[in-house]
């Protein structure tokens, strides 16, 4: 049992982590930059997707993506045993994060911003080269925070994973489990996450306070 | 060089700058003096459209910088801005922060842009602390990076706000030192400030404002020696 669990429901949980915590940056990067615009059609959309994705629980969500959206338009997605699951997760952490650079960016002073552009710098030139790279220093504690909370709810991905070789470890324990009446898999699928989010708690709580220290 | 007319900039519905006319001459140095918060910044900021103004025209170089589908980028790059607050990209040491721009904005390689950039530390006196990073330099230091900033655009004219303001006292002279020489060498300056000293030897004009008006304006040593007006006398009693 244990070399599975591993090697694939360690395994792919760690590469809906890594696809959906990209996809979540790409998004809330996006999202942000179009909340934080002067133009109120950017914003609004911006709002709605923020507001909805992080008001609707997660599971509902990818319920959604993964059944909803292939029942109700006869598509199916390419790579079907991560694409789904990776969407779900990239729209809902990228809602979040969304969140957390747009606190990074305000938190870079103003007169950064006035500085580039006073200098002739396009907008997202002065973005992209002065605001964010400081804005990135504050918002890595937050981040990797929300790489925490990724990481586990990957599990919530157990709804999905019936697709040969796509289960995570939440998923893979539990037909484990049901299979053999034997719940040894379900302590070592716990086992595997504390193994990867202890280590990265620390390491927020690090992060956290050396970034207090720099003030 | 810079002309403004009927300048005004409202902040919702309190008026900030109401009505403000004043040419600058090319070569000329015009000290900007004024209680705290009669406008002198925001006027600053429209002139390179920091601030967006609510009326008014501002044509700086032959450009109407308040026109219509004007490239704001392009008629800043003839404008150097230096802050209160300096501003330094924290993240760049003070080679990068004067090279930054020359890369991004004029398109200089990188040979190109650091031979500028010690260059233009050199004209400060910073070509010592090239690689440090702002956090380890004084105030006055990090002050002089950013005018060697602002000068490696070539702007055509120099807007200082306050730029000795934020300095400890002992500071102030070496700030005040490149600013005296820039003035020297020609460089079209508008500069708000409260070195009365410095408005006396260097200014050619002194421009005295107070609720978002120019009151008085004349020579240093008639404007600041013998004021015509109340409230320039007043304000002048109290820095003097
Ligand atoms: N962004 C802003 N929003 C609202 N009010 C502002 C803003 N900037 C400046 N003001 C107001 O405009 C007035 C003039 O400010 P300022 O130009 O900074 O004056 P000064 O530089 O002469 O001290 C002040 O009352 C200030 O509070
Ligand atoms: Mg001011």
């Amino acid at each position: 049992m244990l070399p599975e669990l591993i090697t694939e429901g360690a395994k792919n949980t760690l590469v809906f982590t890594f696809f959906s915590f990209l996809g979540g940056l790409a998004i809330g990067l996006l999202v942000a930059l179009m909340r934080l615009s002067r133009r109120r059609s950017l914003r609004w959309p911006a709002a709605v997707f923020t507001d909805l994705l992080r008001g609707l629980p997660a599971l509902l969500t990818i319920i959604f993506i993964g059944f909803g959206i292939p029942i109700a338009t006869g598509w199916q997605f390419p790579f079907p045993k991560y694409f789904p699951g990776c969407l779900a997760l990239s729209l809902v952490a990228g809602a979040y994060m969304a969140e957390t650079i747009r606190a990074g960016i305000e938190g870079v002073p103003r007169g950064q911003m006035e500085a580039a552009r006073s200098l002739g710098m396009p907008y997202p030139v002065a973005m992209r080269r002065v605001v964010l790279p400081q804005a990135f220093r504050l918002m890595v504690p937050p981040l990797t925070n929300e790489l925490v909370l990724l990481f586990k709810d990957t599990s919530l991905l157990a709804v999905l994973g019936t697709l040969a070789g796509g289960k995570e470890i939440t998923k893979f324990a539990r037909d484990f489990a049901n299979a053999r009446s034997n719940s040894s898999a379900l302590v070592a699928g716990g086992i595997a996450y504390l193994v990867i989010t202890l280590p990265l708690i620390r390491l927020v709580a690090q992060l956290e306070s050396r970034t207090r220290g720099a003030r | 060089m810079i002309s403004i007319t009927g300048l005004r900039k409202s902040f919702g519905d309190h008026e900030v700058l109401r009505g403000i006319d004043l040419e600058v001459a090319a070569r000329e140095v015009v000290c900007v003096i004024g209680p705290s918060g009669s406008g002198k910044s925001t006027l600053l900021r429209c002139i390179n459209r920091l601030e967006e103004p609510t009326a008014g025209r501002v044509v700086v170089d032959g450009v109407e910088v308040t026109g219509p589908g004007v490239d704001l980028d392009k008629v800043r790059t003839s404008m150097g801005m230096v802050f209160q607050q300096f501003n330094l990209f924290p993240h760049k040491t003070a080679l990068g922060n004067v090279t930054l721009a020359l890369r991004t904005v004029l398109g200089m390689d990188s040979g190109a842009a650091d031979a500028r950039g010690r260059q233009m530390l050199e004209v400060v006196g910073m070509a010592g602390k090239a690689d440090a990073y702002p956090a380890r330099l004084s105030g006055g230091q990090q002050q002089r990076v950013a005018i060697a900033r602002a000068l490696a655009m070539e702007p055509k004219v120099m807007l200082f706000d306050e730029a000795t303001s934020a300095l400890d006292p002992e500071l102030v002279g070496e700030v005040l030192g490149v600013m005296r020489k820039l003035a020297e060498q020609g460089m079209t300056m508008v500069v708000v400030t409260h070195e009365m000293g410095f408005a006396r030897e260097v200014a050619d004009r002194v421009v005295f404002m107070d609720d978002g008006l120019v009151v008085e304006q004349g020579p240093p040593a008639a404007l600041l020696g013998s004021p015509r007006e109340a409230r320039t006398r007043s304000f002048l009693a109290k820095v003097l």
